[in-house]
């Protein structure tokens, strides 16, 4: 599969189900987080309208929630909601309230004075007044408060994908991590087309006669009902177990790509930030994840691999890659690196990162107590010679790696270390060490296989049944195209790795991919 | 027909109202005078109770408006704003209706009565459907008019209501106002800092400052008989216009020289001098002859007769 040669309608057309669906859910989040708010938003706007003293402090408290970045909101409702649509709504929810607050207050408060004073005069009561008058006056206010608030929403929507509550957000992340355009873009079009096209709408609403503004009252709300709807359309058919897969897994060939083809296999899928996902798998609300097989949380939270029985998930053995440049520039460094070669197995590792996710020791820590553990560790000399640029990856894993690397060095030579870690995906990465950004970084040999080199599938299938022939085929082909050394693997094998609760899989009697795939299959 | 008994009004510290007394008769007109800021306006929503009393009493047709439901003592009391304070998301036929809607009259019987009240506001039937944003300010005006007299509240109370327009559509509309048959029998209070347009519409006028009535009484008494100086300065500037305008011809009938040239009656004596003289000025005569229904007399008036007799009068009820 060539993903990079496809043109965004190919892409489009081959994942029209999946797009329906992610579109689907989005309006579906949009609109009933977007209900809800008008059901609290309204009626409070209206209360600090007749009530001014009042408005200080919810107008205040709803600008707070405005200026919380959505990704930090998202991780603190998560104990409270656990994941999936109940903290996604909710979140959404907290985003649309100020403007339809601060407009019906700004709405209701700016009815001219001596509009209002007639009404009263008139003989009108609280309450007339508030229906006959004050609304139907402040409602252009009070809608353009809703236009700002769905467009907010469509826009934050896309971050729902994070916690596995679906939407368009699925194909933008996915392909960001893959650096695959067609993905992100067959994710940003559709969310920007429906920013555009509901901003549209409700602009026309909010422009009508005033005197049909009455008729729109009654309207506008069935038509959000009806659009709130869309969001139980996509999960009418779920499965009996449900796998959570974070956005770089779902694009894979050894991740859901494969999973497809080589297995068969059919299951409820969400998509869920790899920061989530073991522990929402603990909590039951995912059944199957996807994880590597060295990850500290795998130990925490009580999980165990499933057996990759058709050889789908390629050896990940992990060994830093230097630019020919660097070993050029700094003639110690391949030497010091390889001092870590072979020190490190899967258990060793599964522990470093156990220490760090759930002992929650930090990485440097870990690392120096490691080295010091094994003899390597010597104080730092404070070199001046030059300065490496150590890269890393944006998990706990590479941190340590990056931050053995720092000590190594610093100790070993005369040289200076910069570390640039937590750069994101594996495109961003290799990006920075391609472009001279970083001299060094650590990559495993199945991702530099499928991801970075685009192998023809029959060559990938005579592979990946043995670690040293993809090492090989690998630090070969990298030293040709890339100009990119692959140094001594440092031992363990960080593979992509399907997992379950270790109870759940237990009671069910499985223990390979193929099982999962008959037990999903029976009934 | 209301009786308004020591009323004050403190906002804070100001008194904005200062324990004020007056009464206002069945049909009768009050004005209520005065400059910016007197409290006149904040006495005509007490009487509605859009603006509540800190102490005194008012009985409206001998009912302390306390131990009404403020919405339905409004409801009784037809009251005109100084901008109209029309809906602007109202057509014309639905501002009209608005009482009416609230007292739950019929939709045939709204429709009838809002027609008939255009029509005797001259207020073409087209603009039945039409938002008040598309009307002039005279015709908002009217709008506002047949808004408070529709349901026929025997009290009106009406705040500077001919304060936003021009001169001369001001005066029109006025004068189409005050024949209007629909107001002879209400009882009404009236704000307005205009001098010459309270001595108009006026039976009786309360002139107020700070708070506080200084004279309540007719034109004619404020004129002649001011309680103080500020009643005397306060009309210094219109005075002969004033007195002109407020002085009837059955006021000096006796003084006039008492005899008629026979030509035909062209004025009667409830006229005003200012409007004798017009009259006379207007005519090819030197001389117009006005009648006297009450004792059947008729007098050929010239201009100097006219204004000696005034002069005559005007120093016989000041000394």
């Amino acid at each position: 599969m060539n993903e990079g040669q496809q043109t965004l309608l190919d892409f489009m057309r081959q994942e029209q189900g999946k797009l329906a669906a992610q579109t689907l859910t989005h309006i579906g989040l949009t609109f009933i987080s977007l209900l809800i708010a008008i059901a609290i938003g309204l009626p409070l706007g209206i209360l600090i309208a007749r009530k001014r003293k009042l408005s200080g402090i919810v107008l205040g408290t709803a600008g707070v929630f405005q200026t919380i970045p959505s990704i930090a909101l998202l991780g603190f409702l998560i104990p409270a909601f656990g994941i999936g649509a109940k903290p996604a709504i909710f979140a959404l929810l907290l985003y649309a309230l100020l403007p339809i607050i601060r407009n019906t207050y700004t709405g209701i408060t700016g009815v001219d004075a001596a509009i209002k004073e007639a009404a009263y005069g008139m003989g009108m009561s609280y309450s007339q007044v508030l229906f006959k008058v004050e609304l139907p006056l402040a409602m252009p206010v009070i809608l353009a408060g809703i236009r700002t608030a769905t467009v907010i929403n469509v826009g934050v929507a896309t971050l729902a994908s994070l916690i596995a509550a679906g939407g368009l957000g699925e194909f933008i992340f996915g392909g960001i991590s893959l650096n695959n355009t067609n993905m992100i873009l067959a994710g940003a079009i559709p969310a920007a087309m429906l920013a555009i096209l509901f901003d549209f709408l409700l602009s026309r609403v909010q422009n009508i006669d005033l005197k049909k503004v009455r008729i729109g009252i009654k309207v506008i709300p069935v038509a959000l009902f009806i659009l709130a709807c869309f969001y139980f359309v996509p999960s009418a058919y779920a499965g009996k177990l449900v796998a959570g897969f974070t956005p770089e897994f779902m694009g894979r060939r050894d991740g859901d790509l494969g999973l497809r083809d080589r297995y068969g296999l059919k299951i409820h899928t969400v998509v869920i930030s790899d920061a989530v996902m073991y522990k929402a798998a603990y909590e039951k609300h995912l059944d199957v994840i996807s994880g590597y097989s060295t990850d500290g949380r795998l130990k925490a939270f009580d999980l165990v691999v499933l057996n990759d029985d058709k050889q789908i998930f390629p050896p990940y053995y992990a060994a830093p890659i230097v630019s020919q440049e660097a070993l050029r520039k700094f003639p110690d460094l391949e030497k010091t690196l390889n001092l870590l070669a072979g020190k490190i197995d899967d258990s060793t590792m599964t522990n470093l990162n156990y220490k760090v996710d759930y002992l929650h020791q930090s990485p440097e820590k870990v690392a120096t107590d490691f080295l010091i553990a094994k003899g390597l560790y010597k104080q730092p000399r404070n070199g001046n010679v030059g300065t490496v640029r150590i890269g890393s990856k944006i998990f706990v894993e590479q941190y340590i790696l990056a931050s053995m690397y720092t000590t190594l060095i610093k100790g070993c030579t005369d040289y200076d270390v910069s570390t640039k870690t937590g750069l994101g995906g594996t495109q961003i990465c290799f990006g920075a060490l391609k472009n001279n950004e970083i001299d060094v970084y650590p990559e495993y040999t199945g991702t530099g296989l499928l991801v970075m080199l685009s192998v023809k599938p029959r060559i990938i299938d005579s592979l990946v049944t043995d670690k040293n022939k993809t090492y090989d085929y690998v630090s070969r082909q990298f030293d040709n195209q890339y100009h990119i050394k692959w140094l001594n693997p440092i031992g363990f094998n960080n593979t992509y790795a399907l997992m379950m609760r270790k109870s759940q899989a237990e009671k069910l009697n499985i223990k390979t991919i193929s099982d999962l795939k008959r037990y999903l299959e029976s009934n | 027909m209301i009786a308004v008994d020591n009323l004050s009004k403190h906002f804070g510290q100001i008194k904005a109202v200062d324990g004020i007394s007056f009464n206002v008769n069945e049909g009768e007109n009050l004005i209520l005078l005065g400059t910016s800021g007197c409290g006149k306006t904040t006495t005509l929503k007490m009487i509605n109770r859009l603006i509540e009393s800190t102490s005194g009493k008012i009985t409206v047709n001998g009912k302390h408006i306390a131990d009404t439901k403020p919405e339905e003592l409004r409801r009784g009391i037809g009251y005109v704003l100084q901008n109209t304070g029309l809906f602007p998301h109202y057509t014309v036929a639905q501002n009209i209706a608005v009482v009416p809607q609230l007292l739950k009259w019929d939709k045939q019987r709204i429709e009838t009565r809002t027609r008939e009240m255009m029509d005797k506001l001259n207020l073409d039937h087209t603009y039945f459907n039409v938002f008040p944003g598309d009307l002039s300010g005279g015709q908002q005006q009217r709008v506002g008019l047949a808004r408070a007299l529709v349901a026929d509240p025997p009290v009106l109370l009406m705040d500077e209501p001919f304060g936003a327009l021009d001169p001369v559509t001001r005066a029109n509309i006025r004068r189409e106002f005050m024949e209007l048959d629909e107001l002879k029998r209400k009882t009404m209070v009236m704000v307005t800092h205009d001098v010459l347009e309270a001595f108009e519409l006026g039976d009786r006028i309360c002139l107020m400052d700070n708070g506080k009535i200084i004279q309540t009484g007719t034109p004619a008494e404020l004129l002649f008989k001011p309680t103080n100086d500020f009643v005397r300065e306060f009309l210094k500037e219109q005075r002969l216009l004033l007195e002109f305008r407020s002085i009837k011809l059955s006021d000096i009938w006796d003084l006039l020289p008492d005899k008629s040239n026979g030509e035909a009656v062209a004025i009667n004596c409830n006229c005003s001098v200012w409007e004798t003289l017009e009259a006379i000025n207007e005519s090819k005569e030197s001389a117009i002859t006005a009648a006297n229904p009450l004792n059947g007399e008729a007098k050929t008036i010239t201009f100097t007769q006219l204004l000696s007799t005034f002069h005559q009068y005007q120093n016989s009820v000041t000394a």
